[in-house]
């Protein structure tokens, strides 16, 4: 968008405005009866956090200040502009020290040289592998993990029971003879097209988005082209044919039908259980459509450090020795219900069987991958399969998708 | 402009004044009412001025404290002196077409000239910051010392607690063991010929935490074996960088391969092999962006094709909702229609609604399969709007003449109120029908005065980027685009998908230069047309 980069210069500064004037007004209205609650003159440590985490982490905070005499001052921000942000601002010195962040944003922030390394210590093996390794770029750690995300196939146990489909075939022959109005429904976002929540079915397929090498790291070479993605395209069309996916589903779309039992099966994360208020659900993992496991991409939440910090000792710690604390964990788990990456809370949590569900569908993902280059992929791959879902020709359409994407990613 | 600034009926000035006085801006009659206010107004403009330079200069942003400060001043004297009068008038506006309009434009400007985006977002030492920390490695099997900083004429150092030894050095000098105590929290609390820094001092004294942070104490003189740091101010580690910076050399080495990455105008650190770290800054690159605009032929295809129904957009967007509110103004501008106050503000409601909003509504109502459009007005049929190339911009412009007709329907309404009734009186004596004054009379005469709206409201359409990202985001994609570029996708949201911001691999220096090139264009296109509308004011 034009003038992005400027605009936000302007913000920030701006911010800086309206922030020393609330302060202002905030010491001189408050008067000598609350001055120890000003925090004194100590440092302030500036955490970016979306809408859903802020309470959490002001509690944890709360001790933090109390022991050190530092001050946490949170900035709430759109999750989505948090990453841009980030990059914009660390540079010009008026970033913040840490901001919640996705892991795969990790590439980006690194080509930016904006993120710090951080050293969990001992404490790493209180935290999940998986979200220890999406977290680590190149052999370091960058972030302390506090979630995993994922999808999973939810049903509706009035209509389909709860025990899980063995294959995508026998989940349809289900959803058919549960007498719904349609078998199975997925958010495509409208004409959009969402690559991310088909991704399970198409590593059914054995169609990566990127190839992995030995020791599971990412390359920047696409593994969705040949036979395998063909295949897979195929499937997409036969089934936009049928109907059983269409690009006039978005996510409310998707949800509404779920929850007014139109649709016996959804595929969907846990962010959208709550859509689904007065059915009961059953989660397990995504049937497999084209014979292989189906693995759908595992999003880790973290929080990263700014690599221009001015106080980097004692973001550390609050990062480490506060966030990174199973009661600090707990906080964020309730104030945003996500798997927590902690393995006791974890472990904790999947008594409830939503949870588990999940869980289970996480062990068989994949973490997204954090390579710059994913962030091209994104629009040509969900446009060629709304596509084909609404009926473009299938094989060629995907083959020009990577055509596109390989000269995209070579220039 | 075509329309004329009111002249002063003849006879209204005063024509002899009875004393020549000075103006009242300048006469000095004790603190009136008048200048109480001003002192009010100009206290708090210096007190939020003020607060701004501090708070920048806090910061570290010292062009934003030397801009204020320049203005500030400028204001002060220009309130407070008897001579800049006019600038008394015009400062408030000129300050703000500065911050808004100058000053961004020239920011887009720079940026267009320059690589930064992706890769290239920060200046060079902290790019060499950033490698620097990838390239700084915690030793496997490090044991993790509980550790105190420690100071001594202004240098510091780090003492840890190694198995009841006390052990301490500076980056200067390897570790050594030296006496001392080691207290309940199992760190040094007593190094003989140091002074220990509590650990609160640490934290919540900025130099002092930027000193520690900093600090690097080598075990040994061979530089291999690594070097002490602390991450929180309480734990230290051994930590090895293979990553080297020579600063005279401009050479980044990696140890460890013997590597060599040197320092290029294009803002990378490359080997001799072509491989590049991962962090670079931005570098000024000339006219670079400029020139892949119009020679990458993978760029300058689907821009020319998306240009072409921008084009189509702002044209049509404008005559439709043109042609709309003049007929409802026409019409509700009749005496002979009834309750024509109460319909009127009917009509103003599409107006008065957040664009984004109704956009994101209509997107809803397109639904092929669950939108109310087809299920009430197409009898349920299926018609793909949104999937549909053709379909879709005929939505898109239907949703953009709904937003905008109310708009042309309060200029005509106003306009049309305002046409001389005698000279309409006069063509219907001379036997002209309606077709006949509409075409001869009240269209000429209406677009005397909506002309240049119309210039502008062009202008506007041609960068509606909301209403376009909001409804469908340009979709549906064109087969086999690069970019992903879509059917109803204009300019400036072809720019958006090209700039990749949205996919987090941006390029803010191509998208700065393209969307110079659309400046350009629409500035030239406003400036041909406001000269063709000349022409119109001689008619009148």
């Amino acid at each position: 968008m034009r003038m992005t980069a400027p605009r936000r210069a302007l913000l920030g500064s701006a911010a800086i405005l309206a922030v020393s004037a609330l302060a202002l007004t905030g010491c001189s209205g408050g008067g000598s009866t609350d001055d120890a609650a000003q925090g004194g003159d100590g440092p302030e440590i500036v955490v970016w956090t979306d809408a859903e985490r802020e309470q959490a982490i002001g509690d944890a905070a709360k001790a933090f200040e109390e022991e050190t005499g530092a001050t946490v001052r949170l900035v709430q921000k759109n999750f989505e502009d948090l990453r841009n942000d980030f990059i914009a601002q660390v540079p010009t010195g008026e970033g913040p020290d840490i901001t919640v962040g996705a892991h795969d944003w990790l590439g980006a922030l690194v080509a930016a040289g904006v993120v710090d390394t951080i050293d969990l210590g001992d404490t790493a093996s209180n935290f999940e592998p998986v979200a220890l390794e999406a977290m680590t770029y190149d052999g370091q750690l960058y972030a302390l993990p506090y979630s995993l995300e994922t999808v999973a196939l939810v049903q509706n146990t009035a209509l389909v029971g709860t025990e899980a489909p063995a294959t995508w075939d026998d989940m349809i022959q289900r959803g058919l003879a549960s007498g719904a109005e349609r078998p199975f429904v997925i958010n495509t976002a409208g004409e959009t097209g969402d690559g991310y929540t088909m991704y399970g079915l198409q590593t059914s397929f054995g169609a990566p988005v990127f190839v992995q090498d030995a020791s599971g790291s990412y390359t920047s070479e696409v593994g969705m082209g040949g036979a395998a993605g063909e295949r897979f395209a195929q499937w997409l069309s036969t089934n936009g044919q049928a109907g059983y996916l269409s690009t006039t589903i978005d996510y409310d779309i998707n949800n509404e039908l779920f929850a007014s039992g139109k649709a016996p099966y959804t595929v969907q994360g846990p962010w959208a259980i709550s859509s689904f208020e007065g059915i009961d659900v059953a989660v397990n993992p995504i049937p497999s459509a084209g014979g292989e496991t189906a693995a759908p991409f595992v999003g880790v939440q973290g929080f990263y450090l700014s690599a221009q910090s001015k106080n980097a000792l004692l973001a550390t710690e609050f990062l480490v020795n506060y966030l990174g604390t199973e009661d600090a964990q707990r906080a964020l788990y309730e104030a945003d219900p996500r798997i927590p990456a902690y393995t006791s809370l974890g472990q904790e949590v999947a008594s409830d069987p939503i949870i588990a569900g999940f869980l289970a569908s996480a062990q068989n993902g994949v973490p997204m991958p954090s390579i710059p280059e994913m962030g091209s992929v994104w629009d040509l791959w969900n446009a060629a399969e709304a596509q084909i879902i609404s009926g473009a020709e299938p094989v060629s359409t995907w083959n020009q998708m990577i055509t596109d994407l390989q000269s995209t990613l070579a220039g | 402009m075509s329309v004329t600034p009111p002249v002063a009926p003849p006879g209204a000035a005063p024509t002899a004044p009875a004393r020549l006085r000075e103006s009242h801006a300048r006469a000095w009659r004790g603190i009136g009412v008048g200048f109480l206010v001003k002192l009010v107004i100009m206290a708090v403009v210096n007190a939020f001025g003020i607060l701004t330079i501090l708070t920048a200069v806090g910061a570290d942003s010292w062009l934003l404290a030397s801009i204020t400060a320049v203005l500030l001043i400028v204001a002060d004297i220009v309130y407070f002196t008897r001579r800049a009068l006019p600038l008394k008038y015009l400062l408030p506006g000129l300050i703000f077409l500065f911050a808004f309009q100058v000053f961004i434009f020239g920011y887009t400007a720079y940026i267009a000239f320059t690589n930064y985006g992706t890769g290239h977002a920060g200046s060079q030492s902290q790019a060499v910051d950033a490698t620097l920390i990838q390239g700084e490695r915690r030793v496997d099997d490090s044991a993790t010392y509980p550790m105190a900083v420690v100071e001594r004429l202004g240098t510091y150092g780090l003492a840890i607690a190694d198995d009841d030894v006390v052990r301490v050095g500076t980056p200067d000098e390897p570790l050594t063991t030296v006496d001392g105590e080691i207290g309940a929290s199992g760190a040094p609390t007593e190094v003989s010929g140091w002074t220990v820094v509590p650990r609160a001092e640490v934290l919540t004294d900025p130099a002092v935490q930027q000193a520690a942070a900093a600090l690097r104490v080598p075990l040994s003189d061979d530089p291999n074996d690594g070097a002490l740091r602390t991450r929180d101010g309480s734990t230290a580690t051994v930590y090895t960088s293979t990553l080297v910076w020579d600063e005279q050399a401009q050479t980044i080495t990696d140890t460890t391969t013997g590597t060599v990455y040197t320092a290029t105008d294009r803002g990378t650190f490359t080997s001799a092999d072509g491989q590049s770290l991962p962090t670079g800054w931005y570098v000024n690159v000339g006219f670079e962006n400029f020139l892949r605009v119009f020679t990458d032929g993978a760029l300058l295809q689907p821009l020319l094709s998306v240009t072409g129904w921008t084009f189509a957009f702002a044209i049509l967007s404008v005559v439709i909702s043109f042609g709309l509110g003049l007929l409802f103004a026409m019409i509700f501008n009749d005496p002979r229609v009834r309750a024509r106050k109460f319909l009127r503000t009917l009509f103003i409601l599409p107006y008065a609604f957040p664009a984004f909003m109704s956009a994101l509504l209509f997107r809803g109502m397109f639904n092929s399969e669950f939108g109310v459009i087809n299920d009430v007005f197409f009898f349920g049929l299926p018609i793909n709007w949104l999937g549909d190339p053709v379909l879709a911009k005929l939505a898109v412009l239907w949703v953009n003449v709904w937003l905008s007709y109310p708009y042309w329907f309060l200029v005509c309404t106003g306009a049309l109120q305002a046409l001389p009734s005698d000279t309409l009186e006069a063509a219907q004596l001379d036997g002209a029908g309606r077709w006949r004054s509409f075409r001869s009379i009240v269209l000429p005469l209406l677009l005397v005065s909506t002309a240049p709206l119309a210039i502008s409201s062009f202008a506007f359409s041609f960068n509606n980027f909301t209403v376009i990202y909001m409804f469908n985001n340009g979709g549906p994609a064109i087969p086999g685009a690069p970019y992903a570029l879509g059917s109803t996708d204009i300019l400036i949201s072809a720019i958006y998908d090209i700039s990749g911001v949205s996919g987090g691999a941006a390029d803010y220096g191509l998208a700065s230069a393209l969307s110079i090139v659309v400046f350009v264009v629409v500035g030239a296109i406003s400036a041909l047309a406001f000269r063709q509308t000349r022409k119109l004011e001689e008619f009148a």
